[in-house]
């Protein structure tokens, strides 16, 4: 079910990035969006009472057991600090707009 | 009008995701992925060029990569390429936060409020703490959840408190960047390494050792301490930058 709420949020963020004329609303939809793809990722390696993919001293062979799919979350690691950086890029960008117009608004833009 | 259009729009982009994936026997319903199917069986068994023999905690040896944490062994082994590329991303970004922030003359901006003696002691004392956690995931990063990448991000965030909780702290941000060149350039001269000692780009030139042991899988976790050192600063550097403006 995880899967489809991945899905609803990225349609979320996707109507946001479409709709939205406030620089600060757009890069919280980029977010949003960017949450629903790493879930998405994630929940397509997820197995049933899995264990996460890391061999500690309380499991051996011997014993019967499964690991989830380790490679989605080695590229959604990453994939986060990525989204930190992007994202602070974009503010900055934003920033530097406010200080020319004085406006986050697209449409108040340009008209001084 | 235009917002309507979008709401059909996303609606239906969502409807024809969910009507691909339902119902298609190479999508696995949730919870009922079968992994043994996948590549990811060979990296959790570590046998994908050769086969070493079987992963067993505290006595394997010499395995293909000797990383008791699976996730680790794709990110700073058999995909570290990736990884250096990603790092190169982060890096890109904060130098682009920089070229849009940075100017020549840099001051603290100015907090709302006046931090009394006790915050700021306290976060000085938290401070440590914070970051030698931060040091632990990133060294650990081969045998614990965690990594670079988390334990990164807690440097830096030990800095944000320091930030927030003292309007006269500046961090010493020529030493951030030194710390920031050389963990990149490490990166780096550990690929090419592997590349004239050894056959390949960012090959594992050392013994891999005992599987769970801290000094065990060889280059994993000295790549992975470089790539937390790596963003730890390069985070520090995108914080300093949004908390201070040019002086006039």
């Amino acid at each position: 079910m995880l899967q489809y709420v991945a899905i609803v949020l990225i349609m979320l963020g996707l109507y946001g990035l479409l709709t939205q004329r406030n620089i600060i609303k757009i890069i919280v939809s980029l977010n949003i969006l960017e949450i629903g793809v790493n879930l998405f990722i994630v929940s397509v390696g997820f197995v049933d009472g899995g264990l996460a993919p890391i061999f500690t001293s309380t499991y051996n062979s011997s014993v019967d057991f499964s690991f989830v799919d380790p490679l989605p979350q080695a590229l959604v690691l990453t994939a986060i600090v990525i989204g930190v950086g992007t994202t602070a890029l974009g503010l900055a960008l934003a920033k530097n707009i406010y200080q020319k117009y004085g406006t986050f608004e697209i449409d108040e833009m340009g008209e001084e | 009008m235009k917002n309507f259009l979008a709401l059909l729009l996303t609606l239906f982009l969502g409807y024809m995701i969910i009507a691909s994936l339902s119902n298609n026997e190479a999508f696995p319903k949730y919870g009922e992925a079968d992994v043994s199917s996948r590549v990811s069986q060979r990296y959790i068994d570590r046998n994908v060029t050769e086969n070493p023999g079987e992963v067993l905690y505290g006595e394997a040896t010499n395995l293909e990569s000797g990383s008791a944490n699976t996730i680790a062994a794709i990110v700073t082994d058999y995909r570290s390429f990736d990884t250096l590329g990603e790092v190169t991303v982060l890096t890109v970004s904060a130098l682009g936060v920089a070229l849009l922030l940075g100017g020549a003359k840099q001051s603290r901006i100015e907090l709302n409020f006046k931090p009394n003696f006790m915050l700021r002691v306290g976060s000085r004392a938290l401070f440590g703490i914070i970051l030698m956690t931060g040091m632990y995931i990133s060294i650990h990063g081969h045998l614990t959840p965690g990594g670079g990448f988390p334990g990164g991000s807690m440097i830096a965030s030990s800095l944000l408190l320091l930030y927030l909780a003292d309007d006269e702290f500046r961090a010493n941000i020529k030493g951030v960047k030194v710390i920031q060149s050389v963990a990149g350039s490490a990166y780096v001269i550990a690929g090419l390494l592997g590349l004239f000692i050894g056959t390949y780009f960012l090959e594992n030139l050392l013994d891999t050792a005992v599987l769970g042991d801290l000094f065990s899988a060889g280059m994993i976790p000295i790549i992975y301490v470089l790539i937390g050192f790596k963003v730890g600063s390069e985070i520090s550097r995108i914080i300093d930058n949004f908390l201070t403006e040019e002086s006039v």
